[in-house]
């Protein structure tokens, strides 16, 4: 089969004669691909960031498929299913998916306890291979995919996989009060889907801080959200307390992870020299910009081993720090009545679409940001749907 | 209310800029629900999901499931037929686990030894991100050894590049070029300097003698 595989560092090419998965557990099912994405924190990984990323990986935990096999325990998916596959790989039984903690399932990922399987992720997220391929094993395949409901577009499924559950946990986790000023760091697809969330949650005031304009432009009108390039200003941190009466805001949300621009102690630190896990200049600002008693939302994903942040400042604030991966499946009923209801489109940040077969020039592309791109989709030559 | 500014309406005009930003703090402009919702009602859904979300997730959905820890019905055990590496934090594998890429070679011995240390240990992280960068040179032996030599121009998207920013490939090839031509100029020079001083001293030695 036709997938993409792994060389190092900035490095991805495509296989076109990768075995297909098989059938490895009663629970798992075996789904050809119909669309797949490649998300922000898949960067991390291009980039050499995420320890345990091995060579001859496929990557993509953001795809949509056709049931083709399944298991001897599988009872809920059939051959035929076009279904949605969350990036979370959850047992459904363990007490942490009892809890909706589908993130953090303890029966997913023998490499690492701080993070459940994710598909496509590194070795430390389970080794599992990822959706930008034709074909995908999806372990405990009853448990988080889902058919995707009659009348929803596929790139609104796509979407739901990871992107649009994430931006809305991000924003669920800033626990939201009405008339809330919520600043959101990152103008990427989560920075975007969190920002966009916020209203749900009745926030008053949502202020978006990225530097490229392109993007700032797409938060003002995707995310009705007020942005602004932090490469223009003097201090991003004195800029959100100024425009708060000298407050701070109510909640920030950290969107941006390990690859943040902006310091270049940072980024030498991190990025260069890896002596912690990328750059956390983000999170350090983020820290920094919520006011006294307010709450820290980290949905920016960052490397296991640690980062440089203000963690004393965040203690004399008094400031909450919520943070974890999305549990998707806990959040999609409530989505998927959003999306069907016409309340959220997620498909709008979509900018590009191309083969599988390049998939090499749409890494290129994103992390360079190449011609405008927000968010790309890739179609495997059998998706065979409209 | 001496504070009415819209912050979605003025963001929309004149609010982006950086000297134009609103000196203010939105935060319960109105005086109630009805007049927020009044005041945004152009954004779908807003305030929709306000309600019963705080304290925030995970905490609202605790239900005491973890002190059932040891006894709850795990799923079946996947057979491991190839060598999987597991945190020492845990007992054992996970009831499902990938057989893709098991370690070998020498990534494969850096990557044993790194998950001798927990994960709260330097040695373990760093350990494994020395094994990628060995692994990637293996990569690299291995593709030639099958007689594949890695076309870095595919694998690294710069078809891409040239169609999207072809200005700054040919400026950067440029900046190349006269690096490179600067340097083999430099170096050349300093031959011919080297030539000229063991000629000298031949001449004079001879003259000497």
């Amino acid at each position: 089969m036709i997938a993409m595989n792994f060389r190092g560092p900035y490095r991805i090419r495509v296989d076109r004669n990768k075995p297909e998965p098989e059938i490895l557990h009663p629970q798992d099912a075996i789904v050809r691909v119909t669309r797949s994405c490649i998300c922000g924190s898949d960067l991390h990984l291009y980039h050499g960031l995420v320890p345990d990323t091995r060579i001859g990986s496929t990557f993509g935990h953001e795809f949509t498929g056709i049931v083709e096999e399944v298991g001897s325990e599988v009872t809920k998916l059939k051959v035929g299913d076009h279904v949605l596959v969350p990036f979370n790989i959850a047992c459904g039984a363990c007490p942490l998916c009892k809890q909706e903690m589908y993130g953090n399932c303890a029966e997913s990922n023998s490499m690492a306890t701080a993070v459940a399987g994710i598909f496509g992720y590194s070795h430390t997220a389970g080794g599992f291979d990822g959706g930008q391929a034709e074909y995908v094993r999806v372990p405990y395949a009853d448990i988080s995919p889902i058919k995707i409901p009659d009348g929803m577009d596929i790139e609104d499924a796509v979407l739901l996989t990871d992107v649009t559950p994430t931006g809305y946990q991000a924003a669920e986790m800033g626990g939201i009060q009405k008339g809330d000023t919520v600043v959101v760091y990152g103008a990427g697809p989560i920075g975007l889907m969190a920002a966009r969330c916020a209203w749900l949650f009745g926030a008053g005031r949502v202020i978006v801080i990225d530097h490229l304009e392109y993007r700032l432009e797409f938060a003002r009108k995707f995310s009705f959200a007020e942005a602004y390039n932090f490469k223009e200003m003097d201090d991003p941190v004195v800029f959100v307390k100024r425009t708060t009466d000298w407050w701070g805001a109510d909640v920030v949300i950290d969107a941006v992870g390990c690859d943040a621009s902006g310091s270049a102690f940072q980024t030498v630190l991190g990025k260069k020299l890896l002596l912690q896990a990328g750059s956390a200049t983000a999170l350090h600002w983020a820290v920094n910009s919520v006011k006294r008693g307010g709450i820290l939302s980290i949905i920016g994903v960052y490397g296991p081993p640690w980062n440089l942040f203000s963690i004393g400042s965040a203690m004399n604030k008094g400031i909450t720090i919520r943070t974890n991966q999305a549990s998707v499946k806990r959040l999609l009923p409530r989505l998927i009545d959003h999306i069907m209801t016409g309340r959220l489109s997620p498909k709008d940040i979509i900018t590009h679409r191309m083969p599988l077969e390049e998939v090499s020039e749409g890494y290129h592309m994103f992390s360079a940001k190449r011609d405008n791109i927000i968010k790309a989709v890739l179609i495997p030559p059998k998706a065979n749907v409209a | 209310m001496a504070n009415t500014l819209n912050p979605v309406t003025d963001t929309n005009t004149a609010a982006n800029s950086i000297t134009d930003v609103p000196h203010t703090h939105n935060n319960k402009l109105a005086a109630d629900d009805t007049m927020l919702a009044d005041q945004y009602k152009h954004i779908p859904g807003w305030g929709m999901d306000a309600d019963d979300h705080d304290p925030a997730y995970p905490m609202r959905h605790y239900n005491g499931a973890d002190h059932q820890r040891i006894n709850y019905e795990k799923p079946p055990q996947q057979p491991v037929t190839v060598e999987i590496l597991h945190s020492i934090e845990r007992p054992t594998v996970s009831r499902v686990t990938s057989d893709r890429l098991p370690p070998k070679g020498l990534s494969g011995a850096i990557r044993r030894a790194a998950f001798k240390y927990s994960e709260a240990n330097a040695m373990h992280w760093m350990g494994l991100i020395l094994a990628d960068r060995v692994n990637m040179v293996e990569g690299v032996i291995d593709d030639l050894r099958r007689g594949h030599i890695p076309n870095i121009i595919e694998e690294r998207g710069w078809k891409a590049e040239w169609k999207y920013n072809r200005k700054g490939v040919i400026k950067e090839a440029l900046i190349g070029a006269a690096i490179i031509t600067a340097a083999i100029a430099f170096s050349s020079s300093k031959n011919k300097k080297k030539k000229a001083l063991k000629a000298m001293r031949a001449m004079k030695a001879k003259v000497t003698s």
